[in-house]
């Protein structure tokens, strides 16, 4: 288990460092920043100066391993945008895509993972070709479009939810979360439902089509001539069985959602980080987009080692070949 | 402690000579047959089968690859794949009929009256969850006992079945079990509620052959300790002849032959079933010749009218387009025109 987790450290570090070159690249060549930072009446000595400052003139692998070494103290330089620094910036916008992204995942596998197992079990029946329909609309239909008619229906003819915005936010210091007040609340169900409508129809045909597969296999065909119950033989068996690429999918939806939830986040001028880029691209905000990448990949990778520790706590072949110890016989 | 499981209305005659079936069978399957409905039409699968099993009865069922072997095993633990339906006849246990139970009340019956080994060891278990587990859960749902009753009664099993050091072996998950290990718990969680018939379909065929004769005495002794009845499906003419009171013998979808096993391998009735022990070196040594039973058996939905053996029966006459019936001779029964006369095939 523990090696498990330092191999996968030792990959992380390899792949960040490589994202850290692109981000550098981007960074070096993408714009120059003294002609971004500096207003266009400034000096030659004043750009002097401030090239000297930003070690523009170190050899460039000088200029990356310092840049990777303030990366590492999280410090990806100032905004060019509003001379903040990055890092804050970034920071302030996580917990709105963060709240966003987590509320609608988990809604989608409270929901699409028994409605999965419900159409597998009952496939050929009514209402499970209903749901397979909505499915496919599910996941073919964009969330902005979602998101926009959720707007015309709620916003402007109900009038019952806001159109955009988080709502009040309470600081926690570390923190902002809309969770806690109910204008946060109101602010949060249209955009997590738009995100979440093609989550859950996408885990439902996963659960349905990966269930079919373990009921087709002899363990359950064994488990049913042991006369279990239709509950155990669902759940506890199947359902558990197809768990793998459930988790491994769901990983890959979040960490996609945080990254790039951005449409949906312009759409209801949600702000979150995914705005955040947008915005920090239309003003050509060469830190922000750098520091971004990075922490993207960084959440990637949180999560795909997530996934896999979740592997080795649910399948218990993962763990003997995880530790390379070798069978009992 | 272990939960005393006395059957009421056990019957507890031995079972080492080759006695007729009882006149109070434990298991009687009447008649059955078994369609498979397509949008092509229904094929028929299984037609027309009978036999009865006595209490703690090993009865062998042989037969070609597709004569409906596991097609009758599954028809009486109500599991046919779908589309495949009983057409006609009856199956009853203990005298009451179990093929029109209701679906909840045959999943009671399954692993408690009747329960099941199948072929491959390798796949039987959930592969996520602890060996003790899969046996504490069956025993939970079918008897009345705690949790700690229920795990005692799973040690006491895994003992039985001889798997050594039950008490650390108990929280092992299947992988960490070799395939001669993974059957015997397979054998015990078939044991959980003290079944009164075991279905076995071709439980050795996916071991080694080292192991196979192993399996085959630990299911015959506990066959004869718990008085259970064993349907022993199989290939092999060997461990029918080392393992069962009985042998059934099956061919495209019919019983054509049944009887008490030395008396079926010294003198069967069926040219097939001579054809087919045959074909056993083993048990053909003393016959000089091996035969070969020429061409294929039929598929379902195209065997002959008659006797369905008659396309490749080296003794055919004409009547044999007519159906024989299953009829007794000796102490067996046998569905041949040509019943009467014995045939070596050699
Ligand atoms: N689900 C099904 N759908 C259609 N046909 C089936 C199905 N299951 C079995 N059959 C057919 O029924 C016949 C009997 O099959 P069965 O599995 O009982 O054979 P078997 O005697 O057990 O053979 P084997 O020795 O290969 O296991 C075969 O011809 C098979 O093709
Ligand atoms: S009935 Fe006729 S065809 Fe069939 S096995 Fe007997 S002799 Fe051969
Ligand atoms: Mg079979």
């Amino acid at each position: 288990m523990l090696l498990l987790v330092l191999k996968r450290l030792a990959n992380a570090v390899v792949v960040l460092l490589f994202v850290a070159l692109l981000a550098f690249t981007i960074f070096k060549f993408l714009g120059d920043p003294v002609q971004l930072m500096l207003n266009p009446q400034a000096t030659q000595e004043e750009r002097d100066a401030l090239t000297q400052r930003l070690g523009l003139n170190d050899p460039v692998p000088v200029q990356f391993v310092k840049f990777v070494a303030n990366a590492v103290q999280g410090d990806f330089g100032m905004s060019y945008r509003n001379q903040l620094p990055v890092m804050g910036v970034i920071a302030e916008r996580f917990p709105a895509t963060f709240e966003l992204v987590m509320v609608s995942s988990i809604a989608a596998l409270l929901i699409g993972l028994p409605l999965g197992v419900f159409a597998a079990i009952n496939g050929g029946s009514f209402m499970v070709r209903v749901a397979h329909i909505i499915s496919m609309i599910g996941v073919s239909v964009p969330a902005f479009v979602i998101g926009i008619l959720l707007i015309l229906a709620f916003s402007i003819e109900l009038q019952v939810l806001p159109a955009f915005g988080r709502g009040e936010v309470v600081d926690l210091g570390f923190w902002t979360t809309g969770l806690l007040t109910s204008s946060g609340r109101y602010a949060l169900i249209m955009p997590a439902i738009s995100l979440a409508l093609f989550q859950i129809s996408f885990i439902m045909r996963l659960v349905t089509s990966e269930m079919l597969e373990v009921l087709r296999t002899d363990f359950i065909r064994f488990a049913r001539a042991r006369g279990l119950r239709a509950r155990a033989i669902y759940f506890r068996h199947g359902l558990r069985n197809c768990l793998m690429p459930v988790v491994t999918i769901t990983g890959m939806l979040i960490g996609d959602l945080i990254a790039f939830a951005l449409v949906t986040e312009i759409v209801f001028q949600w702000p979150g980080m995914g705005f955040l880029f947008v915005q920090s691209v239309q003003y050509v905000d060469i830190p922000v987009m750098a520091a971004y990448l990075m922490i993207v990949c960084c959440i990637f990778i949180l999560i795909n080692l997530i996934t896999d520790l979740i592997y080795v706590v649910v399948d218990p072949r993962m763990g003997a070949t995880a530790i390379g110890g070798s069978n009992v016989r | 402690m272990l939960v005393d499981l006395e059957r009421p209305g056990g019957n507890p005659m031995t079972n080492t000579t080759t006695d007729r079936p009882d006149p109070s069978p434990l298991l009687s399957v009447r008649d059955l047959s078994i369609d498979f409905v397509t949008r092509r039409g229904s094929v028929r699968a299984l037609d027309r089968v009978s036999f009865d099993m006595v209490p703690g009865e090993i009865l062998g069922l042989v037969g070609e690859s597709g004569a409906g072997k596991s097609l009758s095993g599954n028809a009486i633990i109500g599991l046919i794949d779908p589309p495949g339906r009983i057409a006609e006849g009856q199956i009853s246990l203990d005298g009451r009929r179990i093929d029109t139970l209701a679906p909840r009340d045959m999943r009671k019956l399954r692993g408690r009256s009747i329960a099941a080994i199948f072929q491959d060891p390798l796949t039987s278990l959930d592969p996520l969850m602890r060996i003790g587990d899969q046996i504490t859960e069956t025993i939970l749902t079918h008897l009345p006992v705690n949790r700690r009753q229920a795990r005692q009664r799973a040690l006491d099993l895994l003992r039985a079945v001889g798997i050594p050091a039950p008490e650390l072996r108990i929280d092992h998950y299947p992988h960490q079990f070799s395939g001669g290990m993974r059957q015997r718990v397979v054998i015990a969680l078939a044991l959980c509620a003290d079944p009164k018939l075991i279905i076995a379909d071709e439980p050795t065929t996916a071991l080694d052959v080292s192991i196979q004769a192993q399996i085959i005495s630990l299911l015959k002794t506990m066959c004869r300790e718990h008085q259970t009845a064993i349907l022993l499906v199989t290939h092999d003419m060997g461990v029918i002849a080392e393992a069962a009171d009985r042998v059934a013998v099956m061919y495209a979808g019919r019983l054509v032959e049944i009887g008490p096993v030395e008396e079926v391998l010294r003198a069967p009735k069926h040219v097939y079933t001579a054809g087919l022990i045959g074909s056993i070196p083993s048990l053909n040594r003393r016959r000089e010749r091996l035969v070969q039973i020429d061409g294929a058996m039929p598929r379902p939905g195209s065997v002959p009218s008659g006797c369905p053996f008659a396309p490749r029966c080296p003794k055919r006459i004409d009547k044999c387009a007519e159906r024989p019936e299953l009829l007794p001779i000796g102490n067996s029964q046998a569905a041949c025109w040509r019943a009467g006369e014995g045939h070596s095939y050699a």
